[in-house]
């Protein structure tokens, strides 16, 4: 493998950032969106964040890309490829993280609440001055986790043709004849990347864990 | 927008093959990948420094790299070290792996919880090694993780799609199949989302009812 396939490698790790960080970006805003409907006191806004997050979790993202990649244009999206992947992944993403930010959410002490309500506040307030800031905390290092598998998901995207890193794998060990060493090299890339994640995601949990102690 | 469900419908015989496929699949690599767990839990606990650090080795190395890449991985690897089985054989062994890499780090949690004083206890009470790590320390951390390992179990079911990529036999595939004699692609994926989630749920159903039987004694 000379410095010729290596360079395409590389590109397609940079699409491989490009699509993770569309779908976190975009998870972050509509998974808070997901969250705060999950938890509502309100039926009409609770029950559709269930379905919708029963449907992301239920279902292959195999599926989601495909459903997205050939549903856009039926709707009247003629959209490129990158933005029917980035769609998927962030309605994909939208659904894990609001489940995530749910659980952080509802692990907030009732107190907080009662304090909150004691002391007069807004609901809204109650929500984004106190429980939120608080379950942000707690949510991190399950969201740092979801992060690696929405990175390892942006992989499916090979699937669907658009070239990304494993695509990027697929085709040059095409031209070169040696799987072996370029899907080393290629699970090399990804490892780089996912593996300090996760060891981020464990550190933050041991110092939870710790925190939770004292 | 004309939607045509029709020639999807049509294809149903095949679809429900696909649909076998699909949990048989799902069905073994749960199989290995529980194996694996265990074993690599059991090989972790005998502190050994080398076995111990291949286990860690293979656990990291599976956690932080997508299935996609370690599926073509392995269809390449096996037939270079000269051993040649067919696509669906692979993806149960890829799934299995797979699995057993997260099975292996839950189990280790669940084996972790369990206090020390139980396996001293079962020692003093003359249970062999071996028993003392089945009976006293596996089946409870087992009945601990079980909601864990269940979610982690529907993940691989759901991750059986991705084996199409080997043209092994499952509903992907058999879905793909369909789209490039129709050209239906939406109303064939769309039909194959639905499916997906009518298996999950039964998974998850399943899951649950084999938990109830297996755990079904009190905690204290």
């Amino acid at each position: 493998m000379g410095p010729q396939e290596l360079t395409y490698l590389v590109q397609g790790l940079g699409w491989t950032l490009i699509l993770t960080a569309m779908g976190f970006l975009g998870g972050i805003v509509f998974g808070m969106v997901v969250a705060l409907m999950r938890v509502s006191s309100r039926p009409w806004l609770r029950y559709p964040a269930i379905a919708w997050i029963g449907l992301f979790q239920g279902t292959p993202l195999l599926m989601q890309l495909f459903v997205a990649y050939f549903g856009l244009p039926l709707l009247g999206f003629d959209v490129p490829a990158w933005a029917a992947v980035g769609f998927a992944l962030t309605a994909h993403a939208s659904a894990f993280l609001g489940e995530i930010w749910r659980g952080a959410i509802q692990a907030v002490p009732k107190g907080q609440t009662e304090a909150a309500n004691a002391l007069g506040l807004h609901s809204r307030s109650r929500m984004f001055d106190v429980i939120v800031p608080q379950a942000f905390k707690l949510s991190l290092p399950a969201t740092v986790g979801f992060l690696v598998q929405l990175l390892k998901g942006t992989s499916l995207a090979a699937i669907v043709g658009f070239i990304e890193l494993a695509r990027a794998g697929v085709i040059v060990s095409n031209q070169i004849y040696k799987p072996l060493v370029v899907f080393g090299v290629v699970g090399v890339m990804y490892f780089a990347i996912c593996w300090p994640l996760s060891l981020y995601g464990r550190h933050l949990e041991r110092r939870m864990a710790a925190g939770v102690l004292k | 927008m004309t939607l045509d469900f029709s020639v999807v419908a049509n294809a149903w015989p095949a679809l429900l093959s696909g649909v076998m496929g699909t949990m048989l699949l799902a069905a073994s690599g749960m199989a290995l990948a529980m194996i694996i767990g265990v074993l690599g839990v059991a090989i972790l606990r005998a502190q050994m420094r080398i076995p111990s650090f291949l286990v860690t080795a293979f656990v990291e190395i599976i956690r932080n790299t997508p299935f996609l890449v370690q599926i073509y991985f392995i269809f390449f690897a096996l037939p270079l070290a000269g051993i040649r089985l067919n696509p669906t054989i692979t993806a149960i062994l890829a799934l299995g792996l797979n699995g057993g890499a997260y099975a292996i780090e839950i189990i280790r949690g669940g084996v972790e919880s369990i206090s020390k004083g139980q396996t001293e206890a079962g020692l003093a009470l003359g249970l062999h090694r071996g028993e003392v790590f089945r009976l006293i320390v596996l089946k409870p951390a087992l009945k601990a993780i079980y909601p864990s390992l269940s979610s982690q179990f529907i993940l691989l079911t759901l991750t059986t799609a991705i084996c199409t990529s080997i043209s092994a036999y499952e509903l992907t595939s058999v879905g793909q199949r369909i789209e490039a004699e129709t050209f239906r692609s939406f109303e064939v994926y769309f039909t194959l989302t639905m499916i997906y989630l009518v298996i999950s749920l039964i998974t998850m159903w399943v899951l649950a009812a084999i938990g109830k039987r297996a755990f079904n004694y009190p905690d204290r």
